[in-house]
């Protein structure tokens, strides 16, 4: 815990013993980190930072802008790693293994651990060739007829085959906002991972795109681990099993859903949720 | 003259904005800001005096030189043109007071000295008169300009009325040039075309310009087919862009994709320098070094390469625009956003797939228009050709082998244009009229590959708004 942020938090012992969500005891964590810290130059970012993340759930982070919510998220695909001036240290592991290991495959991590951004972006080709493209690159289908077959079935369980059905040679770039951020989905899906990560993947949509995707990421969550950084409340209450709360760097509280939104036990977290701060 | 006109500028902004201040503090608010009275003020004072003294010597010496020639006596009226320059030469030299020495005073007929000596007194004032008159124009401008300032006067707005005004008319002139410039180059094709078919120049295989001057010369009555020209630019333009197409894109892709902001910084300043190097020194470098070392090197294969050949222009000419074709792709490059980078690499994509799948795809229509603002530039280069792929048309035949032997001398339409208005030229003759002709198809050529460019451009960036 940060030194500083522990002499300005008067119920710092509600983080020391956190009562364990009960979302975490179904089962093993997917994602567990301990002590990640970030630095952008000198700048530190995240401050040693642990939490544990369930599989087949949605998990949420909250908190004001410039918390260092998207900075933690980009950790756990190593993202980060394509920003020359960030340094991350301290440990994340996936199913117990440690994904900065110098020995592991950064490509065959993020094979694994699928992201969706903030803005759609979905390449200048076709929806075709969008959805096919994370299983080209991995040689996961060696025929034509395979590659259709994922592309069909990704496109399907994003909910965006019917929509687009006629049309796959069409460029994905002349799809609406929603239909881009689905096609995004069904691009990170198209390669099988775990792990999806969503970077408020809605801020850029309006309230009908939001419902439908904010639908989706409830179906998706049987059979993925789905963390999703959002700024809206409602949107982490409505899909959301787990909720962490971010603030200038730190994770100030963490648990189930339910219990962050009625029962908040950290004084920030109750005034970012009644809107005072943020 | 331009002295007073500063002086007077500047003398009326203060006056203006003195008024100005004074009658803000005078009677009530004022619209704008004093400052923009002294604006007001010194713009309508500057814009006649800078007309005076743009119009006033050019009236004034036209007016001064026929009072000159009017009082020369009747025996030394110049003939004509030639003469009456000749004369004026004199008077002017005269006038000018250089000449002291009483001897060569006395070379000049006594009519050319009174002559000069009225030239040199009504020059002198002229300039007064001119100052005087600019005085005048001053003041009154500034009167007239003063009698408008009120509390409720705009000054603001009319000061950006008066900016504007000055901004068209530049803009004017920028865009009235090149349509003159077109229009004179069209105009004098058509008298080409009068004289030389349309089809013989476009069409014609034989380029030998030298037509007779008088009609008792011996020498061939010219030919202007065209083509030999055509297939020399095209053949240097097709090895530059060999060079500079490959080259200039791989180090944009380098410094946009790969270098670290150390060696962009080291690397950028020295593609930089290289386009920054006259066209000239890339020509005697392509003429004096590279054009040997290619005869040393085809020689050693046996090959017959001429001194100066098509392949030593182009290599050079690619060198020369490798900074502009990698300074442009960059641009294009870097247009792509990061968002797409980012969504490439987080599907597992390595950087070199990421670039080769979605960057250059993505900035593909930008590539390509940097790729044929390329060629325009090549077409259009002059020097590297002149110095180092000869002047002699290249013979055409059909043997395609032979036409387009990058190892031999070659010329091309930018060369024959220069070649063509080297030295003392006819204005009439076909010959001159031909390097208009050349100097059309060009024109047209390189305006069209623009434009194609700069609509892509356009709609790429279009889409990435
Ligand atoms: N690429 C970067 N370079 C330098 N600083 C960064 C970079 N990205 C984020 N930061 C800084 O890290 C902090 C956290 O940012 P971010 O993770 O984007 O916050 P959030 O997503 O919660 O709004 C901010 O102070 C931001 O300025
Ligand atoms: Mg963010």
């Amino acid at each position: 815990m940060d030194a500083a942020v522990m002499d300005t938090d008067k119920h710092h012992e509600a983080i020391m013993t956190p009562a364990e969500p009960l979302i975490m005891k179904q089962g093993t964590p997917k994602i567990v980190t301990k002590d990640v810290t970030v630095h952008y130059g000198e700048k530190q970012a995240i401050f040693p930072l642990d939490i544990s993340i369930p599989d087949r759930a949605v998990s949420s982070f909250i908190g004001p802008s410039g918390c260092g919510k998207s900075t933690f998220l980009r950790c756990i695909n190593r993202m980060n790693d394509t920003i020359p001036i960030c340094r991350v240290g301290g440990k994340i592991t996936i199913d117990g293994s440690d994904i900065y290991d110098p020995d592991l495959d950064v490509v065959q991590l993020r094979a694994r651990v699928g992201m969706v951004f903030q803005k759609p972006n979905p390449f200048p080709k076709s929806i075709m060739e969008n959805v096919a493209y994370g299983p080209r690159i991995h040689g996961m289908a060696q025929s034509k007829t395979d590659i259709e077959e994922i592309v069909v079935n990704s496109l399907k369980r994003a909910g965006l085959f019917e929509e687009v059905k006629d049309r796959l040679d069409a460029p994905g770039t002349g799809l609406s906002g929603g239909q881009q951020q689905r096609l995004c989905i069904a691009r990170a899906i198209a390669v099988n991972p775990d792990v999806i990560l969503m970077d408020e993947p809605c801020s850029a949509l309006d309230p009908i795109a939001t419902a439908r995707i904010e639908e989706l990421i409830d179906e998706l969550r049987e059979n993925y681990c789905i963390v999703i950084v959002t700024h809206s409340m409602q949107q982490a209450a409505r899909v959301s099993q787990l909720t962490a709360f971010f603030h200038l760097g730190t994770l100030v509280e963490v648990g189930d859903t339910e219990a962050i939104f009625t029962n908040p036990q950290e004084r920030r977290t109750q005034d970012y949720i009644m809107g005072r701060f943020g | 003259m331009l002295v007073l006109v500063a002086v007077l500028v500047v003398l009326a902004f203060f006056y203006g904005k003195s008024r100005g201040s004074a009658l803000g503090t005078a009677g009530g608010k004022l619209h704008s800001l004093p400052y923009y009275h002294g604006y007001f003020v010194a713009l309508m004072v500057a814009i006649p005096l800078l007309m005076l003294a743009v119009a006033w010597p050019a009236v004034s010496a036209s007016f001064i030189e026929a009072r000159a020639l009017a009082i020369l006596p009747a025996d030394l009226q110049p003939a004509d043109g030639l003469a009456r320059d000749a004369v004026m030469r004199d008077i002017r030299l005269l006038a000018s007071g250089v000449i002291s020495d009483p001897d060569r005073l006395s070379a000049y007929p006594q009519g050319v000295r009174a002559a000069a000596a009225d030239f040199a007194k009504l020059n002198w004032a002229s300039g007064w008169l001119q100052i005087a008159v600019g005085l005048l124009v001053g003041v009154g401008a500034a009167m007239l300009a003063s009698r408008k300032l009120s509390t409720r006067f705009r000054a603001r707005n009319s000061v950006e009325r008066i900016f504007l005004t000055v901004l068209i008319i530049c803009s004017a002139v920028a865009i009235l040039t090149t349509v003159g410039i077109v229009f004179s180059v069209i105009f004098e094709t058509l008298r080409f075309f009068a004289k030389v078919p349309v089809t013989e120049f476009l069409f014609g295989t034989q380029w030998s310009p030298q037509t007779a001057l008088r009609a008792d010369q011996v020498g061939s009555s010219g030919a202007f087919g065209a083509v030999p020209l055509f297939i020399g630019t095209t053949l240097v333009m097709l090895i530059a862009m060999c060079v500079a197409g490959p080259i200039g894109l791989f180090a944009a892709i380098y410094m946009a994709e790969y270098a670290s902001p150390r060696a962009r910084s080291v690397a950028k300043p020295i593609l930089e320098v290289l386009a920054g190097i006259p066209t000239v020194v890339f020509g005697f470098f392509a003429a004096l070094s590279v054009a040997p070392l290619i005869r040393r090197w085809g020689e050693s294969f046996g090959l017959e390469v001429a001194s100066e050949s098509a392949l030593a222009a182009g290599i050079v000419m690619g060198v020369m625009i490798i900074p502009f074709m990698s300074s442009l792709s960059d641009d294009v490059i870097n247009a792509v956003p990061q968002s797409l980078r980012d969504g490439s690499y987080a599907m597992g994509a390595t950087r070199s797939e990421t670039v080769k799948k979605v960057v250059l795809p993505a900035a593909l229509p930008g590539i390509v228009s940097a790729f044929m603002l390329s060629v325009s530039r090549a077409v259009g280069e002059t020097m590297i050709v002149v110095m180092a792929a000869g002047l002699a048309a290249h013979a055409v035949s059909w043997d395609l082998i032979e036409t387009f032997n990058p190892l031999q001398a070659v010329t091309t339409v930018t060369v024959q244009i220069a070649t063509l208005l080297v030295g003392d030229q006819e204005f009439e003759s076909a010959k001159t009229l031909s390097a208009f002709a050349l100097g059309f198809v060009l024109f047209f050529f390189t305006l069209i590959l623009n434009m194609i460019a700069l609509r892509v451009v356009a709609r790429f960036k279009e889409q990435y708004d």
